[in-house]
């Protein structure tokens, strides 16, 4: 199953780059949502992937080998919201960049004034 | 958006998915949830709501401005580092209380709690603060 | 001896405090001051007379070598004196002359500041702190050049004397660095004693170039002299200071301290004795030629400097013992005069020598003064400035190796300064009455203390000569030559080839200046033929320099900043995919150990629709159709997460991406439609670039999952999680009580997120 996953890894980079490649700011930022996408699961997967056993303990289980590694998860958890925060900022920035230009073209962002 | 069966749901959906939160919110020490879920459920319900009515009746029902929310989720972030620091531990210690509840047994309280609550309303805040701004742009 | 220049820096600051009526006196209060430390070094001369020195030491980073040593030896006493000696006498001018100037608070905080950066120069015992010293009177000179900073010229000077003293200072820093990795230190005393290492090494040759270049830099020697004549746009005390006892003899300074570290070589003889002899001739032939008072010093301090580090570079006990007794001829001399030219461009309104003559009707004592300061600057009896310039010829007489050049411009150089004293004192005060802009008087009785005190010196000093040589000169050498020396200074040393040397200097020096005084089309003549010749200005050639390299960087700045924001990304995965591809080839020997399966069927389905809607996300020309496919791809990999028990997780990026499509559906009511932009073959090359990359990617993460992990973290927090947290879900635990401190920085990403979007869009539209 790993290998379908890193297959789905491999897919998600390629939109995210080609997206971020091209020249409307929507799909750049779209982009960025898959390259983040692509990059919590790489993460994830890189931990080393366990079916069924969340991470959960109470009195009588406290075995760290039976569950699933809870780091990686907390990691990418906290990515994710990162990420979050990181695209509506971008999604602002390009809303200012459309009223104050009328153009949706990133080639168009070349000076720092006007 | 002005649907008669999206507002009537919204009046009493809107309560079940803030309760929703809430308790996501609480468990989440010992079950699926937490601070962030919890933050993000409530957010979710206010933006349903706002959906069927309008922006504008929903922020008179916030009780405060959004910032409002990020600044008290913040300050109660600084207050749960204060007990670990009178006890001259490390800072960010978890110190935790048990108060006896009779029947229903002990209710543990801890610094952690108050930290989760924290991100909670920072978390409601900040997406509010998102939604507002992008949306009250004419 | 720190406290010396805690006092300094305190009072410093204190000027900008002290109430009204003291500001009015600052500048006497400032040269009391100095008054009181040359009183307290003068106290000190017997301590260190025969060859001792009073050292302290405060420990900075001493596991790097670096110290605050301050020990005031012989020589650093010497340079003291003069620094806080002069120093007291320019600040006493300086009372006078920055009177109804604005600014004079930030005046005398820089002056009194660049005094004090001096003294720490000459007492600093380790070379790190030299260094730093160094650079603060570079810094601090710039600011004093660029006092006037409303016109352009000291601007422009100010800039030019930065750079090449500064550029200098670098150089310096880096030969320290290169040769204190020899001995493994950096203090002078461990230098001393690493000497011969140091002369033994590869490094020393490289090391001696780097430092002589600063010192070069630092006292205007050629070819980096040119900064020098442009330094006189400071106000005229920071002239006279500077070119007396401070800054330029800082290169000096460093020379004859570290002399007996890195002297007694071939080298080390010829590169400084060639330079100085160079910079002395050159410096002299210039400033007759100059038309302006202040140049025609500026020069001649050029030319005195070249004697100086002519007669260290000469390295034999005379020529030490001539520089160190120079050293005082010229700085008694030099500010005198400079002092007086100032008082006479107050006074009379113009420095042009032309407008000048007949100034000893209005300025009897300025001119008396004069008199006596140009007599010892050409190096006429009964000066201190006689006595110099004996044992300078005796020294040239006995100098090894290159003797006859070294004479022969030594001769010129010494002939053209009796023309300049001689044509300077005519020009300026004998003659007719020039055209001056005001009638001049010599009220103010500030002006003159300092030169005359000064001027006295150079006379009785000269009748004299024991008082110095015994009490200041001696211990000074005695520092350098590393052993006792008498110094016997006489005014009248007998018919010898050195005083038919002299004899033959002041005739041929008279020679000219007849000449250039009787006819008028001489000296004319003369710059006309310099043009001609010296059709390479330094300072042109400096500009050309800095404006050719900053050409050169912006056009390199723009090749690389071209402002396409595709580009710098593209870049970027480029590079990025070439050095992970290379890695690939590097380790291609690894063994793939997992099964390609399908089961569990309904993820291998979740991975085929998450595929899927993935392609038609970045296919689509829609924008609806776009967003969700995002949305089906972030609901997918949210169910991935949930079947691989991450479930908090899972929840989280399943609000998260509601949240996300619904903000894009609110963004995108007012954007427009997507344009196709780019052409057909800009997209398959940006194709083939993502593919590229998303091959090595998943290679990378086919590689990750075989890494053998350390769980040790891991345990610890699952272990401790429900006995000392309290809670059951790990992930949580983690987030809010084993790493609080991440989601203290993650919240604190949010906030910042908001407030930018916020101020993004509460502004004004544009």
């Amino acid at each position: 199953m790993e290998i379908l996953l890193v297959i789905l890894v491999g897919v998600l980079y390629t939109a995210g780059v080609y997206m971020v490649l091209r020249r409307s700011i929507l799909k750049f930022i779209i982009g960025i949502i898959f390259m983040s996408n692509a990059t919590n699961l790489l993460v994830f997967l890189a931990s080393g992937i366990v079916a069924g056993k969340p991470a959960f303990v109470d009195e009588t289980v406290q075995n760290a080998s039976k569950i699933a590694d809870p780091l990686p998860q907390a990691l990418v958890l906290t990515a994710v919201v990162i990420g979050f925060g990181l695209v509506v900022f971008a999604l602002a920035l390009k809303l200012k960049f459309f009223e104050t230009t009328g153009t949706d073209d990133l080639d168009q962002l070349k000076k720092t004034d006007n | 958006m002005n649907s008669i069966i999206l507002q009537l749901a919204a009046k009493y959906v809107r309560f079940l998915l803030i309760f929703f939160a809430f308790v996501a919110l609480l468990r989440g020490h010992n079950y699926p949830g937490g601070g962030f879920i919890g933050g993000l459920l409530a957010t979710l319900a206010i933006v349903y709501y706002s959906y069927a009515f309008d922006w504008r009746s929903v922020q008179k029902k916030l009780f405060m401005k959004p910032q409002g929310y990020v600044a008290v989720g913040l300050l109660m972030i600084l207050l749960s580092f204060s007990p670990s620091l009178i006890q001259d531990e490390t800072l960010m210690k978890g110190i935790w209380v048990s108060i006896p509840f009779g029947l229903l047994g002990q209710l543990k309280l801890g610094t952690p709690l108050l930290f989760d609550l924290g991100v909670f309303m920072t978390v409601i805040g900040v997406t509010l603060l998102f939604f507002f701004t992008l949306t009250k742009r004419r | 001896m720190q406290y010396i220049l805690l006092i300094y820096l305190l009072i410093a600051f204190g000027i900008f405090i002290v109430p009204g009526w003291f500001k009015k006196h600052v500048g006497v209060m400032l040269a009391l001051v100095q008054a009181a430390f040359f009183v307290f070094f003068y106290s000190k001369i017997s301590e260190v007379a025969n060859g001792n020195s009073i050292s302290t030491m405060l420990y900075w980073i001493p596991q790097l070598g670096l110290n605050l040593e301050f020990s005031l030896t012989g020589l650093s006493l010497a340079f003291a004196l003069l620094i806080t000696g002069i120093g007291a006498l320019v600040f006493l001018y300086a009372s006078a002359y920055m009177k109804g100037y604005e600014g004079t608070d930030k005046f005398y905080f820089y002056l009194f500041l660049f005094g004090g950066a001096m003294l720490g120069l000459v007492l600093s015992g380790n070379l790190i702190q030299l260094f730093i010293f160094w650079e603060l009177t570079s810094f601090l000179s710039f600011l004093l050049i660029s006092f006037f900073h409303k016109k352009e010229e000291p601007r422009k000077a100010a800039f030019q004397s930065l750079f090449v003293t500064a550029f200098g200072g670098l150089l310096l820093l880096s030969g320290i660095v290169l040769l204190g990795s020899v001995v493994g230190s950096y203090s002078v005393a461990d230098w001393f004693v690493g000497s011969e290492m140091i002369k033994s090494s590869g490094l020393y040759l490289p090391g001696l170039i780097l430092i002589l270049a600063g010192a070069f830099t630092k006292s205007a020697q050629f070819p980096f002299h040119f900064w020098l004549p442009g330094a006189m746009q400071a106000p005229t005390p920071v002239s006279a200071y500077l070119h007396s006892a401070t800054m330029v003899k800082a290169g000096v300074f460093l020379l004859a301290l570290l002399s007996p570290v890195l002297g007694g070589t071939t080298e080390w003889t010829y590169i400084i004795t060639l330079v100085g002899v160079i910079t002395m001739f050159l410096g002299a032939y210039f400033s007759i030629t100059q038309t302006d008072l202040k140049a025609i010093l500026a020069y001649t301090t050029i030319s005195a400097l070249g004697i100086l580090v002519l007669l260290i570079g000469i390295d034999t006990k005379l020529s030490i013992k001539a520089a160190m007794l120079f050293l005082f001829v010229h700085a008694f001399y030099k500010a005198a005069l400079f002092m007086v030219a100032g008082l006479i461009d107050k006074k009379t309104g113009t420095k042009e020598l032309a407008k000048l003559g007949g100034l000893y009707r209005f300025m009897p004592i300025t001119f008396v003064i004069s008199v006596l300061a140009l007599l010892s600057m050409a190096g006429l009896p009964p000066m201190l400035g006689f006595l110099g310039k004996e044992l300078i010829y005796e020294a040239k007489v006995q100098s090894p190796g290159i003797a006859s050049l070294v004479l022969i411009l030594g001769v010129g150089g010494n002939t053209l300064m009796v023309a300049v004293s001689m044509y300077f004192m005519f020009k300026v005060f004998l003659g007719k009455q020039g055209a001056y802009p005001k009638i001049p008087n010599e009220k103010g009785w500030f002006f003159l203390l300092g030169p005359a005190v000064l001027a006295l010196l150079s006379l009785l000093f000269g009748l004299s000569p024991a008082a110095l040589g015994n009490s200041i000169v001696q211990p000074a050498l005695s520092t350098i030559r590393k052993e006792m020396i008498d110094v016997e200074l006489k005014l009248w040393h007998g018919f010898n080839d050195v005083f038919l040397l002299s004899l033959l200097t002041v005739f041929l020096g008279m020679g000219i200046f007849i000449i250039a005084l009787t006819k008028k089309q001489f000296l004319i003549k003369w710059r006309r033929i310099n043009s001609q010749f010296f059709t390479i200005k330094f300072t042109d050639l400096f500009v050309q320099f800095l404006g050719g390299f900053l050409n050169f960087s912006a056009r390199n700045t723009k090749r690389v900043q071209h402002g396409y924001h595709r580009f710098y990304i593209l870049t970027v995965i480029l590079f990025s995919s070439a050095f992970l591809w290379f890695q690939v080839y590097v380790t291609r020997n690894w063994v793939l150990d997992s099964h390609f399966t399908l089961t569990p069927f309904y993820i291998s389905g979740l991975v085929a629709i998450i595929v899927c809607s993935t392609i038609y996300a970045t296919i689509s020309q829609s924008r609806i159709s776009t967003i969700i496919g995002m949305g089906v791809t972030g609901y997918g990999i949210s169910l991935i997460y949930l079947y691989y028990s991450a479930v908090d997780l899972a929840i989280t990026q399943i609000l998260v991406e509601t949240l996300i499509v619904v903000m894009f559906v609110l963004v995108l009511q007012r954007l427009p439609r997507f344009a196709i932009l780019s052409s057909r073959l800009t997209r398959v090359r940006d194709f083939i670039i993502a593919l590229s990359f998303g091959s090595v990617m998943a290679i990378l993460a086919l590689k990750a999952l075989h890494v053998e992990f350390n769980h040790p973290v891991s345990d610890l927090m699952v272990n401790n999680s429900f006995l000392y947290a309290h809670g059951k879900n790990v992930v949580n635990v983690i987030l809010v009580d084993f790493r609080a401190l991440d989601t203290l920085g993650e919240v604190t990403v949010l906030v910042i997120a908001a407030m930018g979007v916020f101020v993004l869009l509460k502004t004004k539209k544009a």
